[in-house]
């Protein structure tokens, strides 16, 4: 689950990491209040006016400005406020812009890069920081390696005051900056362990001339499967952020992701569903959407899965694709029966079962005199669907 | 000859709930010498079909009873770690987790107290189908019927392709020593170059099948060890070659993140070791097929 800056620097605060004064706003007239406020509270005129969308690289499409004076604040919310907000991560058609922070501006002496998250070879989580703050941090992965340094978090004991200070030394922060930069970490840590993130980033982490150490910015992504630890983060889920197809899907605890593409799968088994893209694809034929509907679903569950698919105007065929196992083709058949039955069939239906009571499927499909192209293996239903999809298209 | 599970495990089921019982029934009917069921609180009580399996509150008496020496978790994920590293501490030396939704916090402290107090413990999973050795003994959720006692070892991030390659081998008349889930979590027991090493000691293993997935870089490592280590023939595949970038498939570990854990990379690398790559999931039979015959 992502979240917002402005939410993830509230977190920052509850913990104790040091971020700007800011205030978020959810319409203009809020953000053009919160102006006033802010230059009060920091003492400056001086206020960065944020996006808030969940995408990265904001600065670069316009959506962040710094202010100098109270008037060109009000500027800066009135034009991105609503704005069709692209980047490098919103793809062409971009974001909507329906959230603002408002911030106060700090007189930046460095810029800089940190990082947490799991490492999966050494099974800890990893903290990474770079003097190239500010920078897309995977072109400076990717050119300059040794400029970003690592320091793993012991699983027993945690992140430690010694660890802090090496960074430090190696970022090149000396005297206050140093000791703040200790004093940032230790909340840091604790947030990131305790609030079962599975990725957190701060891009840039500065200094300001008077030696402080703050988050300037805040990423954070929290580990789906802890979420239950967490029942309150859900207040923080943006409905504004998440494809409604994949909103209905987690509703019914289905595995569901929107693609570019006009065939509709339900497979079970999330590499079988990546699979059964790759072969779509690899038939010349382009998956709509990734879809695993797990072991243990019922046929309720599996009605609700072919809904989903079948709301798509895009979908101009569907391929089930199931391996049974602790799934029973039976259950499946019995879904797609229920789902057809409900709201119709309005484009063709590829259907290949394997595995338990795989007979018992294939003779309900069968008497149900629904309009299905069997298929006898996996090869054989992606080339048959990805013919349907073609003669639909037409 | 087979690894890990056989005709000498003594096998547990921690979680007899719903799920677990039902699979503990599966696995009885495989031939499976299911020994006892571990449910806190409800030891001496009997589960409602398995009227012969004995419970216990604890793993450490199911060890002292029955002589317990391998165990299979359901156990829901808020508890599904403690389960672990009760049966690691009980003295059970191979821990099969197929729970799937343990949050990673938890699986990082249970590999560290596991690689640290108890190395000679061996996990599979979490996350996965489990373990089967055709003909002797199946332990997880795997359709039993589907394989058949061979030379093939398998090894898999992904439980229902597992399936399907099996189908296929067997299909073929290419049976499996073993097959082995590792599961798609970010953080789990065994990896591939674990499986692959006992593959290339075990005599009953002729040639290994490989089945990777968008994320992390196992695969690559595994390439690497198969390329210095593994005399057998290799066949492969990796799903998610269509996978876009960001996005969870499925697996927490299935997602390409930060430019890292493309298919196109993995595939590269396993080419460049000499492994055979099935181009699609349908030809992971004849792929091995081929390079046998």
């Amino acid at each position: 689950m992502k979240i917002h800056e402005y939410q993830g620097k509230q977190l920052f605060r509850k913990y104790g990491v040091p971020v700007p004064i800011g205030i978020p706003a959810m319409t203009v007239e809020e953000a053009l209040a919160a102006i006033p406020k802010v230059q009060q509270q920091a003492g400056t005129d001086v206020v960065v006016v944020k996006a808030q969308i969940h995408a990265g690289g904001r600065g670069k499409g316009g959506g962040v400005k710094v202010a100098k004076t109270k008037a060109d604040a009000e500027d800066a919310v009135k034009k991105i406020f609503g704005m069709q907000l692209v980047t490098p991560q919103t793809g062409p058609e971009g974001k909507k812009v329906q959230r603002l922070l408002v911030e106060q501006g700090l007189a930046i002496e460095h810029e800089y890069y940190l990082g947490m998250l799991l490492d999966r070879a050494t099974a800890q989580v990893t903290v990474m920081a770079s003097t190239e703050g500010g920078m897309d941090i995977e072109e400076v992965a990717a050119t300059h390696p040794e400029k970003i340094l690592k320091e793993p978090i012991d699983p027993a004991i945690g992140w430690q005051d010694w660890q802090s200070r090496s960074l430090a030394k190696r970022l090149g922060l000396s005297g206050k900056a140093a000791d703040e930069f200790a004093a940032f970490m230790r909340p840091l840590a604790r947030c990131y362990e305790e609030e079962d993130c599975s990725l957190l980033e701060i891009n840039p982490l500065i200094t300001t001339k008077d030696g402080k150490v703050l988050a300037l910015d805040a990423k954070i992504n929290f580990d789906d499967n802890a979420l239950y630890r967490h029942p309150e983060l859900e207040a923080w889920r943006d409905p504004n952020e998440e494809d409604p197809a994949e909103s209905e899907a987690k509703k019914w605890d289905l595995s569901y992701i929107s693609l570019d593409g006009n065939i509709g799968c339900m497979v079970n088994g999330a590499g079988l569903a990546m699979s059964t893209m790759d072969i779509i694809k690899f038939y010349g034929g382009a998956p709509a959407n990734f879809l695993d509907v797990g072991g243990g679903a019922t046929a309720e569950k599996v009605t609700a899965a072919f809904k989903i698919i079948m709301s798509s105007p895009d979908v101009k065929a569907i391929f089930v694709n199931i391996f049974g196992g602790i799934m029973k083709c039976d259950t499946i058949a019995q879904g797609v029966i229920t789902a057809v039955k409900e709201v119709g069939l309005k484009v063709p239906l590829v259907v290949r079962l394997e595995g338990t009571n795989v007979e018992l499927g294939k003779k309900m499909l069968a008497e149900s005199k629904l309009n299905i192209v069997a298929a006898a293996d996996m090869a054989d239903g992606a080339q048959k669907v990805v013919k349907a999809a073609k003669e639909t298209q037409r | 000859m087979s690894v890990l599970v056989g005709y000498d495990t003594k096998l547990i089921v921690q979680g007899v709930g719903s799920a677990g019982a039902f699979h503990a029934k599966q696995m009885i009917e495989y031939g499976t010498q299911v020994v006892a069921g571990v449910k806190p609180g409800k030891g001496g009580s009997k589960v409602a079909g398995l009227e012969q399996l004995p419970i216990y509150d604890t793993v450490a008496e199911t060890v002292k009873h029955h002589g317990a020496n391998t165990s299979v978790i359901y156990v829901p994920p808020p508890g599904a770690a403690d389960a672990i590293l009760e049966a690691a501490a009980a003295g059970i030396t191979v821990v099969i987790a197929i729970t799937e939704g343990i949050p990673a916090r938890d699986m990082v402290k249970v590999k560290y107290v596991l690689d640290h107090e108890y190395p000679e413990v061996v996990l599979i999973g979490p996350n996965c189908p489990g373990v089967i050795t055709p003909g002797q003994c199946k332990v997880g959720i795997m359709p039993g019927y589907i394989h058949k006692p061979g030379g093939v070892g398998v090894v898999s991030r992904s439980g229902t392709l597992t399936y399907e390659v099996v189908h296929q081998l067997t299909a073929l008349g290419l049976g499996q020593s073993t097959a082995i889930g590792i599961g798609g979590d970010p953080v789990k027991g065994t990896d591939f170059i674990d499986a692959l090493a006992w593959f290339a000691e075990d005599p009953g293993t002729s040639a290994i099948f490989m089945i990777g997935e968008i994320g992390g870089d196992s695969e690559e490592q595994a390439a690497q060890f198969i390329k210095d280590y593994v005399t057998k023939p290799v066949a492969s595949f990796i799903g998610g070659q269509t996978a876009p970038p960001g996005k969870r498939m499925g697996h927490a570990g299935a997602i390409i993140s930060g430019g890292k854990g493309a298919a196109a990379d993995k595939i590269a690398a396993l080419k460049d070791a000499g492994i055979a790559v099935a181009p699609t999931p349908a030809e992971m039979g004849t792929t091995l097929a081929k390079l046998l015959s």
